[in-house]
């Protein structure tokens, strides 16, 4: 049986139609160069069984997360997902619903997402949260172009402590926008004077907590030197558990909160898949990007949701939308959410806790090591550390030696030659103190 | 009645010395519905003629408000914050949107009169 749509009459029919001997023809105007001069050379065809021992033996030579001991961090977190958080989600009602235009047949989906904006807004201190956006990075953007929205300035600060992929995403958007950003130089350890980049046309000052090297601030003053001068303070965090531990957003006088939120029941997912939480204050809410639900009653007065405020949107006002984002991470906010409901309150606490305290013995045991410096002095679950020697190659060598020993900060600056010795490492309540062990014995007999 | 001219975009401006004060007309607000909000211009702000100057929600859609004439922002009706409703009962009274200190007094003669308003609204039914 042949899977083709047209029979060789149909296509010699629609060929004469528009007056051409060849499909081959149509594509006359591609440069000989870049077309094929003939059929792509693909392997015969096999039966499912092969199918299933090729595709295995390819799968094979990648080393998965859960099967050695792995410290990778730097912006995505494995965390460990309960079975139940993958069952729920793939209930039919959740995994195929589409946009919940219509609320007389979605009530479902406008639930949950409800449920996800109020656990956002809670996890991050502030007063509104959207149904969710693509992933943290482009958060980050759309955050400043709501702070440039909402101040009519046209420049913002971000931070060195800023994950440089939130930083590339943002430049592109500005590139096209016509703002400006002031990006100082990656910061280690920090020492930023970020106040004194913001002028007059600043719109807001962009910070990461932790920031991408780990380290944990607070960011209160910062806020108030912000308001001070008339620009917004929009703080990121690109590991949601920290806000179990951590002094939250809100409680530091952030305007925007802008996060990823794929350390709560989603998978590292090869980077992407995410969910990219979004909260700011309630009278900043018309120049909010995204999609909103709200709670209301019926003509029966009974409880119900739908979406709201939706003239912010592309679908009601093309030109004006608050944001060309015209959707949101539906089924990985579903998985945050059920994640988040079944740690509650103080399982989140708990799970933060944990993962402080891994953090903890990992950096007290590999502090001291021959040629190994922690840098980072106040951290959540992640630290800095300085090497003897340059950090990818010890990377590498780890790999080897079946363990995933963090991300070298090289990776993402490869021109700046101060960052090359520097190393970020992670841990979760998925480290054991085996694998701590492990990682410090290979660390310290690759720097010999 | 003072003297009130209107644009083709359905504002109204009823001059006041060198000020001039604008709203949506009566007829704007009929199609619009019911008004849920309405975002006014910052203060100091100059606005061109046909420029934007403010925004009007209501539950059917959002509209741009344009400026009629050009001028400089001078006050907005904050009433309209809390209760964007008074535009629906009072559209070419207590819910005018905002005042300019006018650049050009000649651009009102251009507007259409009352009489001339009330052809136009009767062409597009």
């Amino acid at each position: 049986m042949r899977y083709l749509p047209l029979t060789e009459v149909d296509r010699r029919a629609m060929l004469s139609t528009i007056g051409v001997p060849s499909v081959d023809s149509l594509f006359r105007d591609v440069p000989a160069a870049a077309r094929l001069d003939g059929p792509v050379d693909l392997p015969r065809a096999m039966g499912e069984l092969e199918v299933e021992r090729a595709l295995g033996r390819m799968a094979a030579k990648s080393v998965s997360a859960g099967s050695v001991p792995f410290f990778i961090g730097a912006g995505v977190y494995r965390h460990h997902v309960p079975a139940s958080v993958d069952h729920l989600i793939q209930r039919g009602e959740f995994l195929t619903s589409y946009t919940p235009y219509q609320p007389e047949v979605a009530q479902g989906t406008l639930q949950m997402l409800f449920e996800f904006q109020t656990q956002v807004a809670l996890i991050t201190g502030m007063e509104v949260a959207n149904a969710s956006m693509y992933d943290g990075a482009t958060s980050c953007a759309e955050a400043v172009m709501m702070a440039n929205r909402l101040t009519r300035r046209k420049k913002a600060v971000l931070s060195g402590g800023l994950h440089p992929h939130y930083r590339g995403v943002t430049m592109t958007h500005a590139r096209f926008l016509g703002f400006t950003l002031s990006a100082p130089r990656p910061a280690p350890v920090g020492g930023e004077d970020l106040m004194a980049l913001v002028d007059g046309d600043t719109s807001c000052v962009v910070v990461q907590n932790p920031d991408f090297f780990g380290n944990v601030r607070d960011y209160s003053a910062l806020a108030d030197a912000c308001h001070a001068k008339g620009a917004l303070l929009v703080i990121v965090v690109t590991e949601a558990v920290s806000l179990g531990a951590v002094k939250p957003p809100g409680a530091m006088g952030a305007d925007i909160v802008a996060a990823e939120g794929q350390s709560i029941g989603n998978a590292l997912n090869f980077g992407g898949p995410h969910v990219g939480l979004f909260a700011t204050r309630e009278r900043f809410v018309r120049q909010m990007p995204g999609r909103l639900v709200g709670q209301t009653t019926d003509a029966d007065n009974r409880r119900g949701w739908v979406l709201t405020l939706s003239t912010r949107e592309q679908h009601i006002r093309r030109e004006k939308a608050t944001s060309n984002i015209c959707t949101n991470s539906g089924l990985c906010a579903l998985a945050f959410s059920i994640h988040l409901a079944l740690l509650g309150e103080a399982g989140f606490t708990r799970l933060a806790a944990i993962n402080h305290a891994k953090a903890v013995r990992l950096a007290q045991r590999i502090d001291g090591l021959r040629g190994v410096t922690v840098l980072t002095q106040n951290y959540f679950n992640e630290v800095t550390l300085r090497l003897a020697k340059p950090a990818a190659p010890v990377v590498e060598r780890l790999a080897a030696d079946g363990i995933l020993g963090g991300v070298p900060v090289s990776r993402f600056y490869p021109s700046d030659g101060s960052v090359t010795d520097l190393l970020i490492v992670a841990a979760t309540e998925t480290n054991t103190d085996d694998d701590v062990e492990a990682f410090a014995v290979k660390l310290e007999e690759a720097l010999r | 009645m003072a003297d009130i001219r209107f644009s083709k975009d359905h504002e109204w401006v009823r001059r006041d010395g060198d000020l001039a004060v604008i709203g949506i007309t009566d007829y704007a607000q009929s199609q619009l519905g019911d008004v849920v909000y309405v975002e006014l211009p910052e203060i100091g702000r100059k606005v061109e003629q046909g420029g934007d100057a403010a925004v009007v929600e209501s539950v059917k859609a959002a509209s741009e408000v344009y400026a009629p004439v050009s001028g400089e922002v001078v006050a907005v009706n904050e009433l309209l914050s809390g209760e964007p409703g008074r535009v629906n009962a009072d559209a070419m009274g207590e819910g005018w949107f905002f005042k300019l200190k006018l650049s050009d007094p000649n651009q009102l003669a251009a507007l259409m009169d009352e009489a001339a308003y009330k052809k136009f609204i009767e062409g597009l039914s």
